[in-house]
């Protein structure tokens, strides 16, 4: 076990301070991913710029090993500020007494009208308990060159055009679409547009929630329409077997066109690849159901248990101003959720923020907005549907047994 | 007068003769109580509170509900756990393929010709290199795209098969990359226990007429019974503890067709946050090493016995 790459933590990034009556503010960060860590080091330089008498102690865990170690330190030593994820995950631990009411910073600083879009993630009750500093859409990043080598001259926006896109790209020899799934979550994007496209978003909400049985006719559409593009060769062969950077190479090789994903891939493209790719939101299947799109949002919170609580109380309401999250957001390739900070300039984010400017309602994402043992269960059955859609009936009935044993029998 | 010096003298004996006295007890327990009361706390107290803890249901944190023996009542109904038993099983066995490979690698490695050693130190480096990295090396070889394998076989016209996302391959593929570097382990234990092989004894058996298997199976082989036993307990042990290349080879997968009950009790732990039922399979792992580890022991004594 003490090999396990995910459990090693990259401890201690101390950033000195030489203030004289320095005030610590001692932060937990999940944020390891190159782009995270350098907004992170940026906002908290910024920060201490601002405030020179506090002194922020930053610990960057990776991203597994935080969620192990955050129940613990939650408990035992509680720092000032952790970041983690609004929705579902927040609740989980607003639920246990471990996380602050920070709803007078919502107050004092009008965060209400300047972030209407992330304010039901951030609140449990009517009380807020987090203050998102970035959120990101979900969408599918393509390679222009190969949809025009494939005589493809628009994106599709309707299920059909997807389809024939699909069938296009097959002619040319080149797979439609690149996916990972042996870390299982790149499964859960497909389940989560094809249900809100299908079904809306009342009805996945519900879903998250346990309220409705995964053997339910509405799911089984879902899993026909996913497995319109199983049998039609959409998918690259033995994606078990890849991690979702390790199925990226088939993109920037020309063999695959397409990947389902969210902005963290952009950095991730080699310079001459990123030039040929671009975005198009998830096509519409059903014109009768509104836009429902997944947006991730990360958030700072402080937990119950701190020490310097009025340090932490400036630093949410300095995350929150405008100009802070444009920073912030830019770096990280992702969209502020502050309404007058202004979106990077580039093609990726304006495209996701337009998106999401339209969208009738949004969602976190499949393995946030529902129990975590129901996640792991329902995304490893996604896995097996994509190897062997006919025995969709099993897996369904799999994953319903895992919701009636935790959200009990409907 | 003398009576009193008398009196004195025996005073100052059973004084200090208290420690002497039971000198036999009080020195070993000193000494075992440092050692026993680490034990105690690190091994004996965590084991004790995890059996408790598969009787209860947990996230980590917050309150435990007792739940009894549903932990295990869920157990016997969970596909994942008998897949995950039935992986341990193929472990145990293929494993055994180890102390038999490292043999006839030490047989063959253990002569004197130029350059020997660093022949030996080559067939010892996989057990040197770190599991993860071993895991990492075989799943590069097992790309069934960009792979070492699959690259050459692609001139001739055979398609590699995707050994890690196959749920009938992806177990083999692991055991396979586990076995190399305890190949590796045994062959040390073997040339070690070739060097204290009696020369005379091999000489006068070859004088008898013994050779080839024979003398292997009859003359070498009994001399090598402590490699043996060394070799083929930490093989089984290795084999049930099998951890390390599944969580980096497959994490499992594909849908938990690689499982094995040390992965799926830290998987249950860890990322469904399930401290109760991760308890529940540690406990039968336990269990099921306690009953190979007594029945072992048995037979050892038995042995021991029967030697004497």
């Amino acid at each position: 076990m003490r090999y396990l790459k995910t459990t090693v933590c990259a401890v201690a990034l101390m950033l000195c301070s030489t203030s004289a009556f320095a005030r610590d503010l001692v932060m937990n960060a999940n944020t390891s991913d190159p782009a995270q860590k350098l907004a992170m080091e940026e906002l908290i330089a910024d920060f201490e710029a601002a405030y020179p008498e506090i002194d922020v102690k930053f610990n960057l865990y990776d991203h597994e090993a935080f969620k192990v170690a955050m129940r613990n330190f939650l408990v035992s030593d509680a720092p000032d500020l952790i970041t983690w994820n609004a929705g579902n995950r927040m609740k989980v631990f607003v639920d246990l007494g471990l996380l602050e009411d920070v709803s007078d910073v919502w107050q004092a600083e009008g965060l209400h009208e300047a972030m209407p879009a992330v304010v039901s993630a951030s609140s449990v009750e009517g009380k807020q308990y987090g203050v998102p500093y970035a959120y990101y859409a979900w969408g599918f990043y393509y390679r222009k060159d190969l949809f025009e080598q494939a005589g493809i001259t628009s994106t599709p926006t309707t299920w059909e055009e997807f389809l024939e896109v699909g069938a296009k790209l097959n002619a040319a020899g080149i797979t439609p679409i690149t996916i990972g799934t042996k870390d299982l979550w790149p499964t859960a994007g497909w389940f989560d547009f094809l249900n809100m496209r299908i079904n809306g978003g009342e009805f996945h909400a519900q879903l998250m929630d346990g309220k409705v049985a995964y053997t339910d006719e509405r799911v089984k559409r879902v899993f026909e329409k996913w497995a319109e593009l199983v049998s039609a060769d959409f998918f690259v062969e033995n994606h078990p077997g890849y991690s979702f950077q390790e199925a990226l190479p088939f993109m920037n090789q020309g063999k695959s066109a397409m990947y389902l994903l969210a902005p963290f891939i952009v950095s991730m493209f080699p310079d001459d690849v990123r030039e040929q790719v671009e975005w198009f939101p998830f096509p519409v299947i059903d014109p009768a159901v509104g836009i429902y799109e997944d947006a991730p949002t990360d958030s700072f919170h402080i937990p119950k248990n701190a020490t310097n609580k009025e340090d932490a109380r400036l630093f949410l309401a300095f995350a929150a101003q405008a100009d802070v999250q444009t920073k912030t957001a830019a770096t990280l390739d992702m969209l502020p959720p502050n309404i007058n900070a202004s979106v990077k300039d580039d093609r990726f984010a304006q495209g996701g923020f337009a998106q999401l400017g339209q969208a009738n309602g949004i969602m976190q994402f499949y393995d946030r907005d529902t129990d975590p043992a129901l996640a792991k269960v329902g995304m490893e059955g996604f896995q097996e549907f994509m190897q062997n859609p006919d025995r969709i009936d099993a897996i369904l009935q799999r994953i319903e047994a895992e919701r009636e044993r935790i959200y009990g029998a409907l | 007068m003398t009576e009193i010096q008398v009196l004195s003298n025996s005073r100052r004996r059973t004084g200090s003769t208290f420690l002497r006295k039971h000198q036999l007890i009080i020195a070993p327990v000193a000494f075992i109580t440092p050692a026993f009361a680490m034990f105690s706390l690190f091994v004996i107290y965590p084991i004790i509170q995890s059996i408790g803890l598969s009787f209860v249901e947990w996230q980590g944190i917050g309150p435990q509900t007792w739940v009894g023996l549903d932990n295990y009542r869920e157990l016997l109904g969970d596909p994942v756990f008998w897949k995950a038993l039935t992986n341990n099983v193929y472990w145990l066995v293929l494993f055994l393929l180890a102390p038999v490979l490292g043999l006839f690698i030490a047989l063959f490695l253990n002569q004197n010709v130029f350059g020997i050693r660093l022949v030996k130190s080559l067939f010892f480096f996989p057990f040197v290199v770190s599991q993860i990295v071993v895991g990492l090396v075989f799943a590069w070889f097992y790309d069934p795209a960009f792979g070492l394998l699959a690259t050459m076989l692609e001139p001739l016209g055979v398609k590699f098969p995707a050994i890690l996302s196959n749920e009938n391959w992806a177990t083999f593929g692991i055991i396979l990359a586990g076995l190399w570097p305890q190949t590796a382990y045994c062959m040390i234990l073997y040339l070690t226990g070739l060097n204290s092989v009696n020369p005379e004894v091999i000489e006068a058996a070859r004088l008898d007429g013994a050779k080839g298997w024979r003398l292997l199976v009859n003359i070498v082989l009994p001399q090598l019974r402590a490699a043996t036993f060394i070799a083929v307990v930490v093989t089984i042990i290795g084999a049930l503890r099998s951890f390390d290349l599944v969580a980096i080879m497959t994490g499992g997968g594909p849908y938990n067709s690689s499982n094995v009950l040390a992965y799926y009790m830290y998987d249950n732990a860890i990322f469904r946050y399930r401290m109760g039922y991760a308890s529940a399979i540690a406990t039968i792992l336990f269990l099921i090493m306690d009953l190979y580890i007594a029945w072992f022991l048995m037979r050892l004594l038995k042995n021991e016995k029967g030697s004497r």
